[in-house]
């Protein structure tokens, strides 16, 4: 019981705990199931879906400096209930949680909040009329979106902590892309499940506020919306995600999902104008390579992946490899260099360590 | 060679038990009633830092809102979203009386964790989130009105919690108080920056670095502490009588083994090390003595603080490391300071001395002479000090030159007065009985010293107690003048209530009040209507000849007496007040109460406080009737027991509360008056030995044992009741002091001293008692001596 | 007879088992005489002298003041025939401290009811202490406490003085003159007089003596 999703129920204390087969109805304890029938309708799915039991909203972006140095940046909000559906005032059963960084080649800049639903303090709005706001405290991804365009593709980022800041705009650059099947993304042979989709195309600008001053920055950013209820298999024990841009525009999400034998890899190809293939489980190779020793603990920073029917075998690399979320429940999150047949920067999420 | 000499000196304890029975029995006692003490205030103040401590009030900032509103959730989100680090709590007393806490643990600063509190990863977090588990101090998890208060909710344990608190989550605390929406207060992240300035309607409260129930039990506990001391230094005179006579009755051993080549400093030191043994003994014995007594008084002094100041004490003693330690201390302390004198004639004891018997603690005529010049100094002193200085600690100060100078005088008061009597008896066995008692007063007088300030102390809390009571049930009558007094829980219910009652009753007297920072403390503001119950019946101190009129018009405000004295306001002085300044138009008294209060007319506070809802009343109806009444409107309108409060309910509780306010205090009053009566029976015992040369000449011109037992144990009820006549006006003495001084240094309040000629004549019988008591055993070992005893006395040096 | 003892016995307990004092002591005093008791330490004189007075009872035999067999008497009875007809002379005065002497010398005669102030004054004129009546016991010398309680013995005018080596603790001039004293006070008040010492020398000078010893009259 790992990975990002069991991260939040652990934290939270729900039984997260997979019932078995994902049964097309509502799970044992009320929450909604995904369903490769449900077809993704926008910009309704950008906001919460409380009848599921976790949610986020997951930007990372990988950024140049003025100052020449090379920064990673993660603006995240996590929403997990206690019980399907919302309700006003402390009697909410939605919980939120954000977690911001700023990794540098030889620092980490880590920021966390937690809130209540039901009150005000975190939420998501797509509105009639108002337009998308995903925030928690102080914290806000803000649609800054033309009349007409998707509520995403344009948008102000903001989040602190306590020695880091920023405010980033993001433009997108390529359309939504569905991930899994039209957004129905598998997560084990079992048939654990989520509706996933992201938006891989931001460019960014936009200012860092770190212990030496400010810095301005320009890059590429990358959006991930997930939900669900059951999202892991019983004897998946963590979770390693790769998002990849390569210098050729092309893209990879690949995921491992560890357990006692293989494990089960999945992920998709992304072209360079958005269209997006499934991968099928296993075609994606992940083998670490170093090990780190990273908060006490053994976590591979260098990976080689190969997927051979798009010729891939690279190297995948932390810039940082202490890029350690030293938050409630810690997990790594940092971005890295792509060597070997193809070039390019990415990010890299391990739990479970 | 140490061996052997200790073996000799050990002897002498083996040949008199019973001398070695009382010097343990005196110090152990006298250790007792000090450790139990500090047992009892170790405990309480561990309560108050509990309560001091919880959701880190001692270390957090707060934004709080200004008075007379109240915050709301969405006031929360706003201030989160401008990036304010504040978590709100939720604070308030459920209608039984339980304080209930309501925390946000996602927001909660980690300084204001609580013990048992689940943290971010406990899988305890989902069920306190969803109000299924709430945490309860674990003395009180059983009680009644918490199972009642929580029902469907798992009561968990937590240390840390002070008694009869619930904390819980917010969501459940709103349910509890049945303020849904409502916020208390927010507390501040201490590791995040503010984003700004504090915004309007808030204000930013430091954390309170002195806890308000410490400040306010202070002086109860200073009390406590007086009496501790006191029992402790009464118990040292036993002590110093045990320990004297061991010194005396081994003076020829001592000389011996000098003589045989035992140093002087070796023979000290063994000394020494056997009194610290001794000690350690009697100590043990006394922090277990003290134990049971704290364990005995505590609930008494648990419920005294919760009437009294609202301040929770479990009624459960722990043994703490600190008291345990410092009665062992003292015991030691004392042990020592009560042998220093004879290990310092035995360190410049030359070999050969005499052993001819020294009277250890013989004064002389002139050393009493200048003994009762010292306590007259003192208490001139005293007097000086009354007039200059302010502040409980002078109160103290002034307290302890009282029992000290009295108790210097004492000897040559008891002495001259024997002369007195004795110029006038005509008996021969009359002059011969004065004249005798005359001569025991070198050898009793740190035992009579003793029962002075027992029976002094006796007097002047007991007259304290007694003018206490008399004004309370006096001020009682005034203040609830109303028969039935009614709390809706409501405003709603209110205007039900009152729609229903007003046709009803001959009066129905709305009561508003509001919380308000008043000279700098936490205070209230109270607005009444204008009525005869007031006008006719409110204990007014001083106040202007038209007060109710000014009141009733808006143009003046009533003061209670502790904010009179507090902010040194007078009749006419301006008084600062929300909602603009008023002039003082009457001062009332206010006993029980530690805080500073306002009353307005009712119209004024309405106009001040326009948010405070009437959701109390004091009904006026005639007083037979009450009962029924209050029978009918809760059947009418089902309402909880609490809602509806009648006169005389009131008045039992507040004379409960008094009750047991000093109980604790008659019990170490008894307990001190024990201790004096063994200090007496020690001396008296140490004495006989002394006396029988004395006795046997008499005994051999005719007088028998009997008579001589008789007028043996009259002497000392003479000499008692001597010290009882003398105790009498230091007692009185020490009530003014109490009353006038350490009480309005300590409550705010004055209270007018009463005479109670009875107890005084209680005060003669006690000290005869406590004589008889300790002479009785005396007298009978007199009686029941054989001849051959008696004339060894003629045959021997002695 | 002013005292007559016979076949008196006398044992006391202590730590070491019992100890025979007194083994069938008999003598008789006649009113006037005087009679030295000596012996050696522990030889019972003592003892022999507090039966006598009545401060504690006989084993066996019986003595007989004026008449009145001390076994009749109950403790009472013994107090009151001590305050009034038997003077005590101690080695150690025992006095009472905190009386004077004018108060210590007419105590017991004030204590049976039988106060003189004549004589009183009288004997303490005799005795030399008028200018120290007002005087406390710690104030006098060992002389002078003697004097005042061979003056508090006589003072009752009582049948039978009994004296326990009343000079014992006084030097030799002194002791000779304090005795010469007692001697004539004893003459003329016509009382009886018992005295035990331990010397010979001042033995002659009473009438009789006889010597104690293991708790029998040898002479």
């Amino acid at each position: 019981m790992n990975g990002k999703a069991a991260l939040l129920c652990l934290l939270l204390g729900t039984p997260a705990l997979p019932q078995g087969f994902a049964d097309m109805g509502a799970s044992a304890d009320g929450f909604a199931l995904p369903n490769r029938e449900t077809v993704l309708a926008f910009p309704a799915d950008h906001a919460a879906h409380p009848e599921f039991r976790i949610e986020w909203w997951y930007l990372t972006a990988n950024l140049q400096g003025s100052d020449g140095v090379e920064y990673g940046l993660q603006w995240t909000l996590f929403r997990t209930a206690l019980a399907p559906g919302e309700s006003d005032g402390w009697r909410s059963m939605q919980l939120w949680m954000g977690h911001a960084a700023v990794t540098t080649p030889d620092a980490h800049f880590v920021g966390e909040r937690l809130a209540r639903g039901g009150i005000g303090q975190a939420g998501v709005n797509v509105g009639e009329g108002a337009p998308f706001r995903a925030w928690i405290d102080d914290w806000a991804m803000q649609s800054k979106a033309a009349p007409g365009a998707d509520v995403l593709s344009a948008m102000t980022l903001t989040a602190a902590g306590p020695d880091f800041g920023y405010e980033v705009q993001v433009q997108a650059a390529g359309p939504l892309v569905l991930q899994g099947d039209r957004g129905f993304s598998v997560k084990s042979e079992t048939g654990q499940a989520s509706h996933y989709y992201s938006q891989p195309f931001y460019d960014l600008t936009g200012r860092l506020d770190l212990p030496g001053g400010p810095v301005n920055v320009t890059g590429h950013a990358w959006l991930d919306r997930e939900w669900s209820s059951q999202p892991l298999a019983a004897d998946q024990t963590g979770w390693d995600w790769f998002s990849l841009s390569f210098d050729s525009g092309e893209k990879l999400m690949g995921f491992r999902l560890r357990d006692a034998d293989t494990g089960f890899t999945s992920g998709t190809w992304i072209g360079a104008d958005g269209t997006a293939t499934l991968l099928e489980p296993g075609a994606l190779q992940a083998d670490p390579l170093d090990l780190a020793r990273v908060a006490g603990r053994d976590v591979p920073v260098s990976w080689r992946l190969t997927l051979p029917e798009r010729g891939l075998d690279v190297t995948v690399g932390a810039l940082n490899p202490d890029a350690w979320m030293d938050t409630s429940i810690p997990y790594w999150e940092g971005p890295v260099r792509i060597t070997g047949s193809h070039d390019g920067r990415g990010y890299l999420e391990m739990t479970g360590y | 060679m140490i061996r052997t000499a200790l073996t000799a000196l050990l002897s002498h304890w083996r040949r008199h038990p019973m001398q070695l029975a009382m010097l343990l029995l005196g110090l152990a006692l006298a250790t007792a009633l000090w450790s139990g003490v500090q047992a009892i205030n170790a405990e309480a103040r561990a309560a108050y830092d509990r309560a001091a401590t919880i959701l880190g009030q001692d270390r957090l900032d707060r934004l709080e809102p200004a008075s007379g509103t109240s915050l709301t959730t969405a006031d929360f989100a706003a201030l989160r979203q401008a990036g304010w680090p504040v978590s709100p709590v939720l604070e308030g007393r459920t209608v039984t009386g339980l304080r209930v806490l309501g925390v946000e643990p996602l927001t909660l600063p980690r300084d204001a964790a609580t013990a048992g509190l689940p943290g971010l990863s406990s899988d305890r977090l989902t069920d306190f989130l969803r109000g299924r588990i709430a945490l309860v101090a674990a003395e009180t998890l059983a009680r009644p009105e918490v199972a009642a208060a929580l029902e469907g909710v798992a009561a968990t344990a937590a240390p840390d919690l002070p008694p009869m608190t619930i904390l819980a989550d917010i969501g459940l605390a709103e349910r509890l108080l049945d303020r849904p929406g409502e916020i208390s207060a927010f507390l501040i992240d201490p590791s995040r920056p503010l984003p700004g300035p504090v915004p309007i309607g808030l204000t930013l409260q430091a954390p309170a670095a002195d806890d308000g129930l410490a400040r306010l039990t202070g002086s109860f506990h200073l009390n406590l502490t007086a009496f501790g001391v006191l029992a402790f230094a009464v118990g040292l005179f036993i002590v110093h009588a045990a320990i004297g006579l061991a010194f005396e009755q081994r003076r020829g051993v001592m000389r011996t083994l000098r003589a045989l080549g035992v140093p002087a400093w070796t023979l000290a030191a063994l000394v020494m090390a056997e009194l610290l043994a001794l000690a350690l003994i009697a100590g043990l014995i006394g922090v277990g003595l003290g134990y049971a007594l704290a364990a005995a008084l505590l609930p008494d002094v648990a419920a005294t603080l919760g009437g009294l100041y609202g301040a929770a004490v479990p009624g459960t003693l722990e043994l703490r490391p600190g008291w345990t330690l410092a009665g062992l201390a003292m015991a030691a302390g004392g042990t020592l300071a009560a042998g220093a004198q004879g290990i310092w004639q035995l360190m410049r004891l030359p070999p050969l001395a005499s052993a001819a018997p020294q009277a250890w603690a013989a004064a002389t005529a002139t050393t009493r002479r200048w003994q009762a010049l010292a306590g007259l100094a003192l208490l001139l002193a005293t007097v000086l000090a009354l007039v200059a200085g302010t502040g409980l600690w002078t109160g103290f100060a002034v307290l302890a030159g009282l029992l000290l100078g009295a108790a210097l005088i004492l000897p040559a008061a008891l002495a001259a007065g024997l002369a007195a009597v004795a110029k006038r008896a005509k008996g021969v066995l009359a002059q011969w009985f004065w004249a005798d008692a005359r001569h025991q007063i070198p050898g009793l007088s740190l035992a009579l010293m003793a029962l002075l300030l027992a029976l002094a102390a006796n007097v002047g809390v007991g007259t304290m107690v007694a003018s206490f009571r008399a004004t309370f049930t006096g001020w009682l009558d005034q203040r609830l003048a109303s028969e039935l007094y009614l709390t809706a829980g409501s405003p709603a219910e209110a205007a039900a209530l009152r729609a229903w009652i007003t046709p009803r009753v001959d009066a129905v007297l709305p009561i508003v009040f509001a919380e308000v920072p008043l000279s700098g403390q936490p205070g209230e503001v109270f607005g009444v209507a204008d009525h005869a119950t007031y006008r006719d019946h409110w204990p007014l101190l001083s106040a202007l000849p038209d007060v109710w009129d000014l009141l009733a018009r808006g143009e003046a405000a009533l003061i209670n007496e502790q904010l009179a004295r507090r902010a040194g306001l007078d009749l006419g002085m301006i008084l600062d007040l929300p909602g603009g300044p008023l002039p003082v138009a009457g001062v009332y008294s206010d006993y029980g109460n530690p805080a500073p209060q306002v009353m307005l007319g009712f119209d004024t506070f309405t106009r001040r406080f326009p948010d405070v809802e009437v959701t109390r009343f004091a009904l006026r109806l005639p007083s037979a009737d009450a009962e029924s009444f209050a029978t009918r409107i809760r059947q009418e309108f089902a309402l909880p027991d609490t809602a509806l409060i009648d006169q005389a309910g009131i008045k039992a509780f507040s004379l409960k509360v008094f009750e047991r306010t000093f109980a604790v205090t008659g019990a170490l009053n008894v307990l001190t008056l024990g201790v004096a009566a063994t200090a007496i029976l020690t001396s008296l015992l140490t004495l006989a030995d002394r006396r029988l040369p004395q006795l046997a000449p008499v005994w051999a011109m005719g007088l028998t044992r009997r008579r001589l037992a008789l007028l043996d144990l009259a002497r000392t009820l003479v000499l008692a009741l001597g010290t009882a006549v003398l105790a009498l006006p230091l007692g009185l003495a020490l009530a003014w002091v109490l009353l006038a001084v350490v009480n309005v240094e300590a409550f705010g309040w004055r209270l007018p001293m009463k005479a109670f000629p009875g107890d005084w004549l209680k005060l003669a019988v006690t000290a005869l008692v406590a004589a008889l008591g300790a002479g009785l055993i005396p007298a009978l070992r007199l009686m029941r001596r054989q001849p051959a005893e008696l004339m060894r006395v003629f045959a021997n040096e002695r | 007879m002013v005292l007559t003892v016979e076949g008196v016995s006398k044992h006391y307990e202590t730590a070491d088992g019992q100890v025979q004092v007194l083994s069938g002591v008999s003598l008789t005093l006649a009113p006037g005489e005087s009679l030295a008791l000596t012996g050696e330490s522990g030889s019972g004189k003592s003892t022999l002298l507090h039966l006598s007075a009545g401060l504690d009872t006989a084993d066996a035999g019986q003595i007989v003041i004026g008449g009145t067999s001390l076994s009749r008497l109950d403790d009472a009875g013994r107090a009151a025939l001590r305050r009034v007809r038997i003077g005590l002379v101690f080695q150690h005065y025992n006095l009472i401290p905190s009386l004077n002497a004018g108060a210590n010398l007419a105590f017991q005669a004030r204590l049976a009811g039988r106060h003189d102030p004549d004589w009183a004054a009288y004997l303490a004129d005799a005795l030399g202490l008028a200018s120290l009546l007002h005087r406390y016991p710690e104030q006098l010398s060992g002389g002078q406490q003697q004097r005042v309680a061979i003056g508090r013995a006589l003072a009752v005018r009582p049948d039978l003085i009994l004296a326990d080596e009343p000079t014992g603790n006084l030097d030799e001039a002194t002791g000779d003159t304090v005795l010469a004293l007692m001697l004539s006070l004893v003459a003329e008040a016509k009382a009886a007089l018992l005295m035990v010492t331990h010397s010979e020398r001042l033995a002659a000078r009473l009438d009789r003596r006889l010597h104690l010893a293991g708790g029998r009259i040898l002479s």
